[in-house]
């Protein structure tokens, strides 16, 4: 398959199989994090461990620092205490290997979807070496791509031309086209309608059982992060600080009938409860 | 019908204003060297034709070459004023200060580094002109999302990559706006040039004919010049038309 093909060479693959035996280290690892702008504090010791193809998702009250704290992890910012590591490496600037995607779409104007989502195989080796010799190649990835999400037929349309919630699939692909390690997801289905929404979390679903990609959800929507993540952390009101994890022992793949599952409606409305006591505790 | 009125409003009202304009100089008998009527600044033009197409081609000229060094220029200084924040902070001031003189107090200085004729039109042209078109390309770079630069920043894009993928690309409608400002302001350039330093060009010509009261004749350089401005203009837009068409999605949609 293409994939296996284009994959990194030998040595990183070799790792990995010699520390299957152990207990695999985490992908992100935050050791007492925290966030200072200014005299203000946005982020305050921040623990937690994400494993490797762990989805998370992280939920809390509006300007609570989820943001932040995705930026931290990515090494967007730096913080200005405790440690991060990302695969095995500590953060020192902005890491290479993951991909975000953001409420607000951000395609390119001017391009097609397909050359939208083209555009992270032109900077990331090893496709940037590729997109010139193998441009058919790296096209049929996209379409690939393009064909899970059902924009097989609009590759060729120009952003305007698309819905909202067809610009946010073609975000998510940009995102994860370049196979990253890490998703990190900031809000993605905020914009969109309840129907959109939920066809959204089955794509997102769907591309992350076939890559197997670590995801960070950043969402105020407590469904959703029910729905899509293992594991849920709850943030508490300025200065941000993880105040509960939760596990989430529902099967994969999860389909909308699992909404109504009364475990998955007992975790939501436990969540909701432990927001509302955040809230409230100002 | 409403269509062809709506299609030919503005040439029904220039026509009807230089209905009026030949009219009152009939009716009140204003003599030629204070205005002259429509009908006699085109027998005035055909008779001068030779050397108005002349000194047209002249002022033409300087414009383009100097218009095309603005560009040039404009792009390059706008890049960096719009991708590095210590050239911003070290040059903003510089430039704005700059272009708050007054160019045609300058135009004698410029006769003095460059000499007489063609040299100080066309620097003229370009001093006049860069300023719309630096800011311009400064601004498009600067209006790239916060989240775009997060993500390429996140692939390892190189500042080259980012510029020439997205903020280079986010610019171009900006940087055709400021064309459309900066042929006009060219003009101006060259023709203030002429006027001050030169034996050639349109301003050249107006001036000397207005020495002598050849009125009709200096009506005709400024006819002339317009004309030149507005389909420089339309060339222009028809450029931006096609470079930048996905920024008109309203019209095509």
């Amino acid at each position: 398959m293409l994939t296996h093909k284009l994959a990194t060479p030998v040595y990183p693959e070799l790792s990995t199989i010699l520390s299957t035996s152990k207990p695999s280290p985490p992908m992100v690892r935050m050791a007492g994090v925290s966030l200072k702008y200014g005299d203000m504090l946005a982020l305050e010791d921040a623990t937690l461990d994400i494993a490797d193809g762990e989805f998370v998702a992280v939920v809390g009250p509006s300007g609570c620092g989820k943001s932040t704290l995705m930026k931290l992890v990515t090494g967007l910012l730096p913080p200005t205490g405790g440690d991060i590591e990302f695969d095995r490496k500590r953060v020192t600037g902005p890491v290479r290997g993951a991909g975000m995607a953001f409420q607000n779409a951000t395609l390119l104007p001017w391009r097609t979807t397909t050359d939208n989502v083209m555009l992270p195989l032109e900077i990331v080796e090893p496709y940037k070496s590729q997109s010139r010799s193998n441009r058919k190649a790296l096209e049929d990835k996209v379409q690939n791509l393009l064909d899970i999400v059902g924009l097989g037929d609009f590759g060729d349309r120009l952003p305007w031309q698309l819905s909202g919630g067809m610009q946010q699939r073609a975000n998510l692909c940009r995102a994860i086209i370049h196979e990253p390690k890490l998703l990190m997801l900031d809000e993605p289905f905020a914009a969109l309608d309840a129907f959109t929404k939920e066809d959204l979390w089955q794509v997102l679903q769907d591309l992350w059982m076939h890559q197997k990609f670590t995801g960070i959800l950043v969402t105020h929507d407590l469904r959703e992060a029910v729905y899509l993540a293992d594991t849920v952390y709850v943030m508490s009101n300025r200065p941000g600080r993880i105040l509960h994890r939760c596990h989430i022992p529902l099967d994969r793949p999860r389909r909308p009938e699992t909404t109504f599952d009364p475990v998955y409606t007992e975790i939501v409305n436990d969540l909701r409860a432990k927001i509302a006591a955040v809230r409230n505790a100002k | 019908m409403s269509g062809f009125i709506k299609r030919t409003r503005a040439w029904l009202v220039a026509f009807a204003l230089l209905v009026v304009w030949e009219l009152s100089c009939r009716l009140f008998h204003i003599p030629e060297f204070i205005l002259p009527a429509p009908t006699r600044i085109l027998e005035v033009t055909w008779q001068f034709r030779n050397e108005l197409a002349l000194h047209a081609f002249q002022t033409l000229m300087t414009t383009i070459v100097g218009f095309f060094i603005a560009i040039v220029v404009g792009i390059l200084l706008g890049v960096a004023v719009g991708s590095s924040s210590a050239v911003y902070d070290s040059l903003y001031p510089l430039l704005i200060g700059f272009n708050s003189i007054p160019k045609v107090a300058v135009v004698p200085l410029i006769v003095i580094w460059t000499g007489i004729g063609t040299i100080p039109a066309i620097v003229t042209a370009f001093v006049i002109s860069f300023f719309p078109i630096v800011v311009n390309v400064a601004t498009g770079l600067a209006s790239v999302e916060p989240e775009m630069r997060d993500v390429l920043r996140i692939l390892g894009a190189t500042r080259y990559e980012m510029l020439r993928k997205v903020s280079f690309p986010r610019a171009l409608p900006y940087l055709f706006a400021s064309l459309k400002v900066a042929i006009t302001l060219a003009f101006i350039g060259s023709v203030v040039s002429e006027t001050i330093a030169s034996n050639y060009g349109i301003g050249f010509l107006m001036l000397s004919a207005s020495s002598r009261f050849q009125v009709a004749l200096v009506f005709s350089g400024v006819i002339i010049i317009a004309i030149m401005s507005i389909a420089m203009f339309a060339i222009c837009i028809q450029v931006e038309r096609r470079m930048v068409s996905w920024a008109y999605r309203s019209q095509a949609a």
